[in-house]
C-alpha cells in the first residue's frame, strides 16, 4: 500500500459524472420545443426606469446646471428651494420659467429593484426573524423539556410532539386561516409565527439533547462552588452545549430558509413566489426556476461557511 | 464545624431501595483532617456529596458551621460557597481558560470584581505551582494539573471546609504525589478537610482521624496510628490486609 492515496482518478470522475449530467439534461432539454430566454431574466433582478421629478411647488427655475449628461434644476420661490436632478437630454424646462406644482421638469434614471431580488429580501427577513424567534422558543422549550417539573416537562413535550408531528404547510394553514382569522393576524405575522414555532420545536430537540451531551459532572462543579441553577445553566452548560449543537442548529436554519418557501401558499410575495409571478408573466419557467434554485443555494451555502468559521473558533479550547 | 447526626440516604432502584449511607454520625472540629476509607460501593462519595448537597439526604442533620443542612429555610447555595467540593473527575469548565474556571465562581457568587478574583486567582495557582498555565485551557493540562487547578478553583470561594472524593483515583502513578502535596500542605495551614481517599500514605501521614464506613455505615474511627496498627473490627482488618 502506499502511504498516500492519489485522489485525482476519483476527482476526475467525479467532474466527468457532474458534466456528463448536466450535458444529458442539457440534451434532454433540447429535444422538447422549448425555447430559452435568458436575456429576458437579468431585468427581474435589476432594471432602469425613468422617473418623473416633479416640482412640489409653484416657483421660477433660477438656475440649470449640466454636468456629465445630467442637469440639476433648482426651483425656488421665495424662501423655498429644489434641487432636482434629471438626464440633460429629458431636460422639459428653460433657465427663468415659471412652472407650478407638479410641472414634470424632466426625468431621471434609476436602479430598481426587480421582483426576483424583493423575493429574495422577503425570504431573507422571514428567515432571520423566524430564526431569531425559534431560537428563543427552542432554547426555552428545550430547557423546560430537562426539568424536573412535571407540567413544564410535559408542555413542551406536548408543542414539540405536536410540530413534528404534523406537516408545516398545514401548521402555516391554520396559522393563517383559523388563528389568523381569530385574532385577527396580518398574514407576515402567520406566516413568521407559524415558521418560528416549527423551527422552535426541531431546537428544542437539539437544545435539549445539547444540555444532557455534558457531562452531570460540570452541573455539580458549578453548584459545589455556590452557583446558582440559573449561573450553571447560563455560564457552565449553554456555552458548552452550543458548541456542540452548532453544527445540528445550523442544518436546521438551513433547512428553514428552504421550508420558508411554503409561506408563498398565503400569498407572501417571497422568492418562490417570485420566481412563479415573473414566470406567468415571461413563461421562461425553466430559467427561472434554475435561477431561483441557485438564489437558494447561494443564500445556504453561504449560511454553511459561517457556521464552519463559527466552529472553528469555538474549537480553540479542545 | 461540620456535625452529621445519623445521617440517611436511601435511593431507589429497580429491585427496591439502597441504604447508601445508613446513619452516620460524625463531628468534625475546625482544622480537623478527617480521612475517609471503605470499599467500594460503602457510601464515601454519597456521605460526602450529603455535606455539600449535591445529594438531599432521607434522614438525619448536618449541621456545617451551625447551619442545618436538613432546615428548608436554609440557602443551599450559601453553604456550598463555604464547602469546597475536590472530585475525581476534576470536572474543570473545559471552554474556560484555568485563569477563568477560577475566576467564575468569584465574581458570580462572592461578586468580586474581575481585578480582584484575578489576582485571588494567579495568587491560588502560584500556591498549586501552575502560574505558568493561567491563560491554558483546561485540555492542554496534565491530569495533575488539572486537580491542582481544581484545588485551587474551590479555594478560590475561601472555603471553610473542603471535601475530597478520590482525587487522585483518576491519576496516572507519577502525578498523585503532585497532588498530595498540595493537599499536604491545605492540612498544615489549618484547612477543615474530610477526604475519601485509597491513599494510605496520605492516612497515616495526614489525618488526624480516619473513618472505616461499609455498607453505608461507619464500622470504625481512630486515629491513624490506631487504626493501621491495631483496628478492632474484622471488616476493617480485611480491608487493610487487601489494601495494604
Ligand atoms: N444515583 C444513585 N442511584 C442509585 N444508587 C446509587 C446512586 N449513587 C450511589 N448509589 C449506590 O449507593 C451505594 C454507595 O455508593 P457510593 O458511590 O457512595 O460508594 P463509594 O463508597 O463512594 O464507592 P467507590 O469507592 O466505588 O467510589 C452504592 O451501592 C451505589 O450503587
Ligand atoms: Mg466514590
Amino acid at each position: 500500500m502506499k502511504a498516500t492515496h492519489n485522489t485525482w482518478p476519483w476527482k476526475l470522475l467525479l467532474a466527468v459524472i457532474l458534466i456528463g449530467g448536466a450535458a444529458g439534461t442539457w440534451g434532454a432539454v433540447a429535444k422538447i420545443d422549448y425555447q430559452w430566454r435568458w436575456n429576458r431574466v437579468p431585468q427581474y433582478f435589476v432594471y432602469v426606469a425613468e422617473e418623473a421629478q416633479k416640482t412640489p411647488f409653484n416657483g421660477k427655475v433660477s438656475s440649470i446646471v449640466k454636468k456629465n449628461g445630467d442637469a440639476v434644476v433648482t426651483v425656488a420661490s421665495g424662501s423655498q428651494r429644489v434641487e432636482l436632478t434629471v438626464t440633460a437630454d429629458s431636460l422639459k424646462v428653460t433657465e427663468n420659467e415659471d412652472i407650478f406644482s407638479g410641472d414634470t421638469v424632466g426625468f431621471a434614471k434609476g436602479w430598481h429593484l426587480g421582483p426576483l431580488m424583493y423575493g429574495l429580501w422577503t425570504t431573507l427577513w422571514i428567515s432571520a426573524v423566524s430564526s431569531v424567534f425559534g431560537l428563543i422558543f427552542g432554547l426555552v422549550a428545550g430547557l423546560a423539556r430537562v426539568s424536573k417539573n412535571y407540567t413544564i416537562r410535559g408542555l413542551a413535550i406536548t408543542y414539540v410532539e405536536f410540530i413534528r408531528g404534523t406537516p408545516l404547510l398545514v401548521q402555516i394553514f391554520i396559522a393563517y386561516f383559523l388563528l389568523g382569522t381569530v385574532f385577527n393576524l396580518s398574514r407576515n405575522v402567520c406566516g413568521v409565527g407559524a415558521l418560528s414555532l416549527f423551527v422552535g420545536a426541531y431546537v428544542a430537540e437539539i437544545v435539549r439533547a445539547g444540555i444532557q451531551s455534558i457531562s452531570k459532572g460540570q452541573t455539580e462543579a458549578a453548584r459545589s462552588l455556590g452557583m446558582t441553577k440559573f449561573q450553571t445553566m447560563w455560564d457552565v452548560i449553554l456555552p458548552q452545549a452550543f458548541k456542540r449543537i452548532l453544527p445540528p442548529l445550523a442544518g436546521t436554519f438551513i433547512s428553514l430558509i428552504k421550508d420558508s418557501s411554503l409561506v408563498s401558499v398565503i400569498a407572501i410575495t417571497d422568492l418562490t413566489k417570485s420566481g412563479r409571478e415573473i414566470i406567468t408573466s415571461t413563461f421562461a419557467t425553466f430559467e427561472v426556476w434554475i435561477l431561483v434554485a441557485v438564489m437558494y443555494l447561494l443564500v445556504t451555502s453561504l449560511l454553511s461557511q459561517l457556521v464552519f468559521y463559527m466552529e472553528r473558533r469555538l474549537a480553540v479550547s479542545d | 464545624m461540620i456535625k452529621a447526626q445519623n445521617v440517611v440516604k436511601i435511593f431507589p432502584v429497580k429491585s427496591g431501595v439502597v441504604r447508601a449511607v445508613d446513619g452516620v454520625s460524625v463531628d468534625v472540629a475546625r482544622g480537623e483532617v478527617v480521612v475517609i476509607i471503605g470499599p467500594s460501593g460503602s457510601g464515601k462519595s454519597t456521605f460526602l456529596r450529603c455535606i455539600n448537597g449535591l445529594e438531599d439526604f432521607s434522614e438525619g442533620h448536618i449541621i456545617i458551621d451551625g447551619v442545618d443542612l436538613a432546615d428548608r429555610k436554609t440557602n443551599i447555595n450559601k453553604v456550598r460557597a463555604e464547602v469546597g467540593m475536590v472530585f475525581q473527575q476534576f470536572n474543570l469548565f473545559p471552554h474556560k481558560t484555568v485563569l477563568e474556571n477560577l475566576t467564575l465562581a468569584q465574581c458570580r457568587v462572592r461578586r468580586r470584581g474581575k481585578k480582584e478574583a484575578e489576582e485571588r486567582a494567579h495568587m491560588l495557582l502560584r500556591k498549586v505551582g501552575i502560574q505558568e498555565k493561567a491563560h491554558e485551557y483546561p485540555s492542554r493540562l496534565s491530569g495533575g494539573q488539572q486537580q491542582r487547578v481544581a484545588i485551587a478553583r474551590a479555594l478560590a470561594m475561601d472555603p471553610k471546609i473542603m471535601l475530597f472524593d478520590e482525587p487522585t483515583s483518576a491519576l496516572d502513578p507519577e502525578m498523585v504525589g503532585e497532588v498530595l502535596d498540595v493537599m499536604k500542605q491545605l492540612a498544615r495551614e489549618g484547612m477543615t478537610m474530610m477526604v475519601v481517599t485509597h491513599e494510605m500514605g496520605f492516612a497515616r501521614e495526614v489525618a488526624d482521624r480516619v473513618i472505616f464506613m461499609d455498607e453505608g455505615k461507619v464500622v470504625e474511627v481512630g486515629t491513624p496510628e490506631h487504626f493501621f496498627t491495631n483496628p478492632q473490627e474484622e471488616r476493617a482488618k480485611l480491608f487493610l490486609k487487601q489494601v495494604l
